[in-house]
């Protein structure tokens, strides 16, 4: 056994945002002796934790939370571990918030350098990609079918069919597209995956081109994600020095090369035809379809366009993790989802669970109540177009098909908490205001409804009781919902809908 | 007459192989697949509300106006119909009433954000908003309904500030929907992609580039943007001004050779404005700066309605009533011929005028004067086309029509500026380079078209003025070298003799691109590399202007042009071709009438006893059978007192012809001198007596442009000089002694078409029915020829010609160190007689020479300073503009303007086959200069100054 004394400290934008890259420099400093080693791991998700600092020492790993503490007075590293043990440390699989999530896709966060391509092959890395070049295009779509997996991104329609689709093009150059455009607020999935697991996403996204016939692929990253910029470079650089992208891929005839395209700040760039015309060089705006990407995409070639979540979830799907996947849920909500709690929530994280998990459960077994102890009010699901529940719906079930009978969606997996203190009708507002600020103005009724929108809520703010103005909410909302271009327009009456309908007297008296 | 609405069908015509049918409100359709609902309902008669839809630009499906319901449809809102296509078994329906309720809340939003008062808008009664609003109860004693969206206080574009910088449009932001129909229009229609939408959501706004505004920025002003324009954001100020018109009259421009027909739409007999037509076959709805915009000019004030005469060029004008100006001239012409014999005048037919009044004319020569002493400005630019492929495939025009390059694969384009001198075909070239044609630009400067947004020119061959036929042979000699030529083509379709001589010449050293490297300046690899491309690129078609022609080699160029098209087997079928991009309205008419001293219409030799005999039995005349004198020997004739009178129809010899001072010394030797023009030119200087002419809003005939095609041309108005230049010149016949006893235009038509074998399908009467007919138009092609050469050559089999290279005389030296060339700009036309008497100045008032930045700082030259031009011809000055786009060693101006007088250093070199002369090269040295050159001084002292003002 080494005597390596090995001190994970967790390179990540949130773990970074509370303080990890100062605690590493403060570390770091104190290290004289060689056997003592940094790593930056990726963050485990348990966000109310970070920065959560781990020692492994003869072969035992224990983490503490260092949030908000200076450790600037300490003179050498033993003064570090003495204050560490100080902390309890625990071993963070321990603890229920990891312990009974379903990891599946998120299984490596946390645990090594993010861009140590050995360790990712030691944890079955890469063994699906050869699985995948030896079973051939059609088998590697089958297994993907099969596994049931629905789009992450929001629309959750089913994968497999999808690269069908694109594998049927009888043309010869097609193209694959990563949205990496996390827009929702209170979301970060994709993120964690990219800064905490990058080769997760190089390999779904090699299998999946690889799959329907494509040779190129772009990742449409936000510009807000500079440090998961980083570490796709990187391990894109890394994949291809080891020839698991480039030419000839692992000595097949299989080519592939991935593309980082980094985003203006558009929401509806994550909107996937938005997305293609900025990939083009072209300003964000939404294309209607028809046609489909898979059919007439990215520079007029068929193109598959996922999710980051989604292409990385492929892996597991050509591994021995296919059944554990695959039997967990049923309809279009199989498999795990990396749900991301957020707001005033005591432990906010990514949980990766099965769908059929209650709001209650989510709330107070993960996330352990609001954080401002006052009482629970409004839950948000899916993002800023997502509808709210209030505290008295704790029982809904956060599969896709119950939050369609709700009118909602899981979307993204965001789900963010509100207490008692908030007001549902600037809820309502900022909807609308949301539309205003990210709508690309291509169709009328995103664009200027919008902005009538806020305009009759500030008005309804005034007087709920306007009979006049409720109605001209409703024709409004009746106006976005069935002529917008987009689901961007489209969508944004679901908060409002959802306040009216599930928050009385809230928004308007009745 | 009304006013002409066209139909639109939303979206574009599909082509497909595969057909779909569909039921729209219950009526069966079928249509290829891939097209919109919204074109087949408006095929079925239905018109689906729509704001941002438009049958010549792609889908966008913005308004949300289209939108329609159909049996199964799945998702969260309707679709529209301009962005989905019919499928099979598709029911469709259009209304129902929530769509209806839809379209009115759109409507509503639309008008929360509009003025409300239509009546003092300038579009009121052509504005879509308007009509949707009328057609959803939005509009009550035209005004529109105010909104239920419309809060006090709530956000609104209105008060924005009116963009009135484009002397011909307004943008008035205010009443702007954001349908992009103006972005589009100007991407996918004109290809300049000088607009985009600024910010986004609601903030969105039109913008023109980076500019402030329209004029600052890179819009050519071809109005694309105007016409596409839903509502009144973007008009034209001359609809502000005379008020919407109400009547139509479909016409044809009098710009340049593309002939794009237009609605002139009028109020009170008064132009409003020029709207392109959608059906003209030449243009499909689009138009260009000039032709939309500049036509001004009819009506300018320094137009003349009554005839001028004078005995002498130093006396005044006198004006006098038509009989006496017309006895004057013939009473003269007729002195002249007693004393100086029958060959002693001559005349010229203009290629601005119709092929009525251009036949007439060359009637006149030959009947009242008796001789053969004809000519016409194809002289000095297309002469060498004419004589180029007659010898090589037999006949003297281009052999495509414009569409044909919609399925070019490689384009070449040598010696011709398409974005400046042919805007409109220039855009259909680039749509087809945008959808990956590729292209070869051959000229010394870095045109528009080399690289422009979503265009780059794959090669671009800089070669020195003057090398075209070495580089032209070098392509050749790389297609036979490699074996790119096409065997079974040439088996098929060429002559065999002239190919085996022609294999013998091409294959030598000499025609090598490592040959052509030191007088092309252009490496042979490169000539390598374009010449495959050309060779081996599936469909090759060239397009080629006056960079070809105008040179001392032209018409071996051209012939070197079409030996490589033959042995490439790149001529007669669509999407190939050879094709000459002519400069004017009606240069190709022009040369059709019989304007050449060596030709009757139709291209028949003069000296052909059969063809002559045809003409004297119909005219009762005896022609002359020997050519009579060229333009350039007329000059010279006059110079040497053998050429005493002229007639010259609509040119302006004096600012266009080459070497200014041996045309003045000519024009000063003449004892008769008429010139027929709108406007006193330079030329007129020099007449004795001037026929008012009429503009081609005044003109009934026929104009055939660059693709052969015959457009009709209606008059607007009546001639404001109070008779139409036919008339004029069959008075001139008369008073001659020589009754010609036409009625009208067309009876002249008629006549052409009785005794011109490819014109015998030709009348008002079938071009009022189909819009236009390319000749050949007879028996055996009733409906014309848009494509030539299709199974076997004119002459039979294609002939190979060998096209040595014999170099100009005027080359660089020590004391002439650089090649002027010389061409033309986008707003101005030629001399400028019509344009420099339009807004048009306020882009160009003055020619410029370009001149690289390495030439221009050893000469010790600033950007915009006076420099003298001076050559072993002459001298003048004019500013200096320091651009990269032209190659160091040359310099370039254009010749708009008379008081640079850019021809007075040009030469009189010309085509060894049909003097054309070489404009296009000059040795020339350039310097700083702080005063005007002795020409300009002389010309501003001694020639009365035509008064120009901006004010049309």
């Amino acid at each position: 056994m080494s005597k390596v004394i090995k001190i994970y400290i967790p390179n990540e934008t949130s773990a970074n945002s509370v303080g990890a890259n100062m605690l590493h420099k403060t570390i770091s400093n104190l290290i004289k002796e060689e056997s003592v080693k940094i790593i930056r791991n990726g963050s485990w998700g348990a966000y109310w934790l970070e920065p959560f600092i781990e020692i492994e020492k003869d072969g035992v790993r224990t983490g503490a939370s260092y949030r908000n503490i200076d450790l600037t007075h300490l003179k050498t590293i033993e003064d570090f571990f003495l204050d560490f043990e100080k902390k309890n440390p625990f071993d963070i699989n321990e603890i229920d918030f990891i312990k009974n999530q379903n990891r599946i896709v998120f299984s490596r966060i946390g645990q090594q350098d993010p861009l140590d391509i050995n360790y990712y092959r030691a944890t079955k890395g890469y063994e699906s990609l050869i699985t995948a070049l030896e079973i051939g295009h059609q088998e590697t779509i089958d297994r993907i079918k099969s596994s049931g997996l629905t789009g992450r991104g929001g629309a959750a329609f089913p994968t497999g069919i999808k690269m069908q689709t694109v594998f049927d093009q009888d043309v010869s150059t097609k193209y694959l597209a990563c949205n990496a455009d996390e827009g929702d607020g209170g979301t970060f999935s994709d993120r964690l995956i990219m800064e905490s697991d990058p080769f997760s996403l190089i390999e779904g996204m090699t299998i999946a081109a690889y799959a329907v016939g494509a040779s190129k692929g772009y990742i449409y990253l936000r510009s807000e994600y500079p440090l998961a910029k980083d570490f796709l470079s990187n391990a894109i650089d890394i994949a291809l020095k080891n020839n698991y992208l480039g030419e000839n891929i692992q000595n097949t005839d299989f080519n592939f090369e991935i593309e980082l395209r980094i985003g203006a700040g558009s929401y509806v760039c994550g909107e996937e035809t938005a997305m293609m015309e900025s990939i083009e060089g072209r300003r964000g705006l939404v294309r209607s379809k028809p046609p489909l990407p898979a059919i007439n995409g990215l520079f007029g070639k068929p193109t598959l366009i996922n999710n980051v979540v989604t292409l990385a979830t492929i892996p597991a799907l050509l591994s021995d993790q296919h059944s554990e996947f695959s039997k967990i849920g049923s309809n279009k909500s199989v498999g795990t989802m990396p749900f991301q709690l957020s707001g005033n929530i005591k432990n906010g994280g990514l949980i990766e669970t099965r769908f059929d998990i209650t709001l209650k459960e989510m709330i107070e077994n993960y996330g352990s109540g609001t954080k401002s102890d006052k009482p629970l009010h409004a839950i948000q699901i899916g993002g800023p177009l997502g509808i709210y529940l209030s505290s008295n719906m704790l029982n809904t079930s956060l599969t896709i098909e119950s939050l369609e009978e709700l009118k909602g969606s899981v979307g993204h997996g965001g789900i963010i908490v509100f207490d008692d203190s908030v007001d549902m009708s600037e809820q309502a507002k900022f909807a609308m205001e949301f539309c205003v600020k990210e709508s690309c103005g291509k169709c009328t009724p995103c664009r200027i409804g919008s902005v009538r929108g806020v305009e009759i809520i500030e008005r309804l703010q005034k007087n709920k009781a306007s009979k006049e103005d409720a109605i001209l909410l409703e024709d409004l909302c009746e106006t976005l919902e069935s002529t917008s271009l987009c689901a961007m327009g489209g969508m944004t009456p679901n908060p409002i809908h959802s306040i009216i309908n599930y928050f009385p007297n809230e928004l308007i008296e009745k | 007459m009304t006013l002409l609405k066209e139909k639109d069908y939303g979206t574009p015509k599909i082509e497909s192989d595969n057909n779909v049918t569909g039921y729209i409100d219950g009526i069966e359709i079928t249509v290829p697949e891939g097209t919109s609902i919204m074109r087949a309902a408006a095929m079925v008669g239905i018109d689906i509300p729509s704001l941002c839809a438009s049958d010549n630009m792609d889908a966008f499906g913005s308004c949300r106006l289209c939108i329609v319901d159909f049996e199964g449809r799945k998702g969260f809102g309707y679709p529209s119909s301009c962005t989905t296509p019919l499928s099979n078994g598709m029911k469709v329906k259009t209304k129902n009433s929530h769509l209806k309720s839809l379209r009115k809340d759109l409507l509503e939003m639309y008008i929360s954000d509009h003025p409300l008062d239509c009546n003092t808008c300038s579009a009121d009664g052509d504005c879509d908003l308007q009509t949707q609003a009328d057609d959803h109860n939005l509009l009550n004693n035209n005004q529109l309904v105010a909104s239920k969206y419309d809060f006090k206080d709530g956000c609104t574009h209105l008060d924005a500030e009116v963009d009135a910088s484009n002397p011909y449009f307004n943008f008035d932001p205010e009443k702007c929907i954001v349908c992009s129909k103006c972005v589009r229009a100007c991407n996918e229609v004109q290809g300049t992609f000088a607009l985009s939408v600024d910010s986004r959501g609601f903030e969105s706004t039109i913008k023109p580039g980076v500019s402030d505004n329209f004029f600052d920025s890179e819009c050519v002003s071809c109005g694309a943007c105007v016409q596409a324009c839903p509502t009144g954001s973007l008009i034209e100020k001359s609809v502000a001004e005379k008020g919407m018109p109400n009547e139509t009259v479909l016409t044809t421009c009098a710009y340049c050779g593309v002939g794009c027909s237009f609605k002139a739409e009028v109020r009170n007999n008064d132009v409003v404005r020029m709207v392109p037509y959608k059906e003209g076959g030449a243009n499909n709805g689009h138009s260009c700066i000039k032709g939309r915009f500049a036509w001004g000019y009819a009506k300018h004030k320094d137009r003349l309605s009554k005839p001028l005469i004078r005995d002498d060029i130093k006396d005044d004008w006198k004006e006098v009533e038509w009989d006496e100006a017309i006895r004057f001239a013939a009473r003269r012409f007729k002195e002249i011929q007693n004393e100086y014999g029958t060959n002693s005048i001559g005349g010229i037919t203009s290629a601005r005028t119709t092929n009525e009044e251009a036949y007439i004319v060359q009637k006149l020569i030959r009947t009242a004067f008796g001789n053969n002493n004809v000519d016409t400005c194809a002289r000095v630019c297309h002469s060498p086309t004419g004589y180029g492929l007659k010898q090589t495939f037999g006949t003297s025009a281009g052999t495509q029509n414009f569409e044909s390059v919609q399925n070019a694969d490689v384009i070449m384009v040598i010696g011709a500026n398409p974005t400046v001198g042919h805007p409109v075909f220039a855009s259909q070239m680039k749509k087809r380079i945008r959808q990956g044609a590729k292209l070869i630009v051959v000229d010394p400067r870095k045109t528009d078209i080399v690289k422009s947004p979503h265009v780059k020119a794959d090669f671009h061959l800089p070669i020195l003025p003057g090398s075209n036929v070495p580089l032209i042979n070098a392509f050749s000699h790389v297609a036979v070298h490699e074996d790119l030529i096409d065997h079974e083509y040439i088996k098929n379709r060429c002559d065999e003799a002239s190919f085996n001589d022609w294999i013998d010449f091409i294959k030598d050293d000499s025609n090598s691109p490592e040959a052509a490297e030191k007088p092309t300046g252009v490496d042979a690899s490169t000539i390598r590399k374009a010449a495959r491309l050309y060779a081996s690129g599936n469909n090759g078609a060239i397009y080629y202007g006056l960079g070809v022609t105008e040179h001392s080699q032209g018409s071996t160029m051209v012939m070197g042009m079409a030996n490589l098209a033959m042995a490439t087997g790149n001529v007669g079928f669509v999407g190939a071709g050879v094709n000459p991009l002519r400069g004017q309205n009606n240069v190709q008419g022009s040369c059709d009438m019989g304007s050449f001293p060596h030709e009757l219409p139709g291209y028949r030799p003069i000296t052909d006893d059969a063809v002559r005999s045809i003409f004297e039995n119909k005219w009762n005349v005896k022609i002359q059978n020997e050519p009579g004198m060229r333009s350039v020997n007329m000059f010279d004739a006059a110079v040497g007192g053998q050429f005493k009178g002229i007639y010259i129809q609509g040119e302006d010899f004096l600012q266009s012809e080459p070497n200014t001072q041996h045309i003045e010394e000519a024009f000063g030797s003449m004892d008769c001198v008429v010139v027929q023009d709108l406007f006193l030119t330079e030329t007129a200087n020099f007449a004795h007596v001037f026929f008012p002419a009429t503009s081609f809003l005044e003109k009934d005939g026929t104009f055939t442009n660059a693709e052969r095609r015959i457009n009709r041309v209606r008059p607007v108005m009546e001639p404001i000089t109070g008779k139409h230049e036919w008339e004029i010149t069959q008075e001139l016949a008369a008073a001659m002694g020589y009754e010609m006893n036409f009625e009208s235009s067309e009876e002249i038509l008629n006549e052409i078409a009785e005794l011109t074998p490819t014109f015998t399908g030709v009348s008002f009467k079938k071009l009022d029915e189909v819009g236009s007919l390319q000749w050949p138009c007879n028996e055996s092609a009733p409906l014309g020829t848009p494509i030539m050469h299709v199974d076997e050559f004119v002459r039979g089999k294609g002939q190979f010609i060998i096209t040595d290279y014999v170099p100009t005389t005027e080359t660089a030296n020590r004391r002439f160190p650089l090649l002027l060339t010389t061409g033309r700009n986008l707003v101005q036309y030629n001399v400028g007689t019509q344009t420099r008497r339009t807004h048009n100045t306020l882009w160009s008032n003055e020619d410029v020479l370009e001149i690289h930045p390495a030439d221009a700082s050893t000469r010790g030259i600033d950007n915009d300073s006076l420099v003298l031009l001076r050559s072993r011809k002459g001298e003048t000055t004019l500013k200096a503009f320091i651009t990269e786009k032209i190659p160091a060693g040359v310099v370039y101006t254009t010749f708009h303007n008379p008081e640079t007088g850019a021809n007075v250093v040009t030469t009189e070199n010309s085509d060894w086959a049909t003097n054309c002369p070489e404009y296009k090269v000059t040795a020339v040295e350039v310097e700083p200069a702080n005063h005007r050159s002795k020409w300009q001084k002389n010309r501003n002292d001694d020639l009365s100054q035509i008064p120009i003002t901006v004010n049309p």
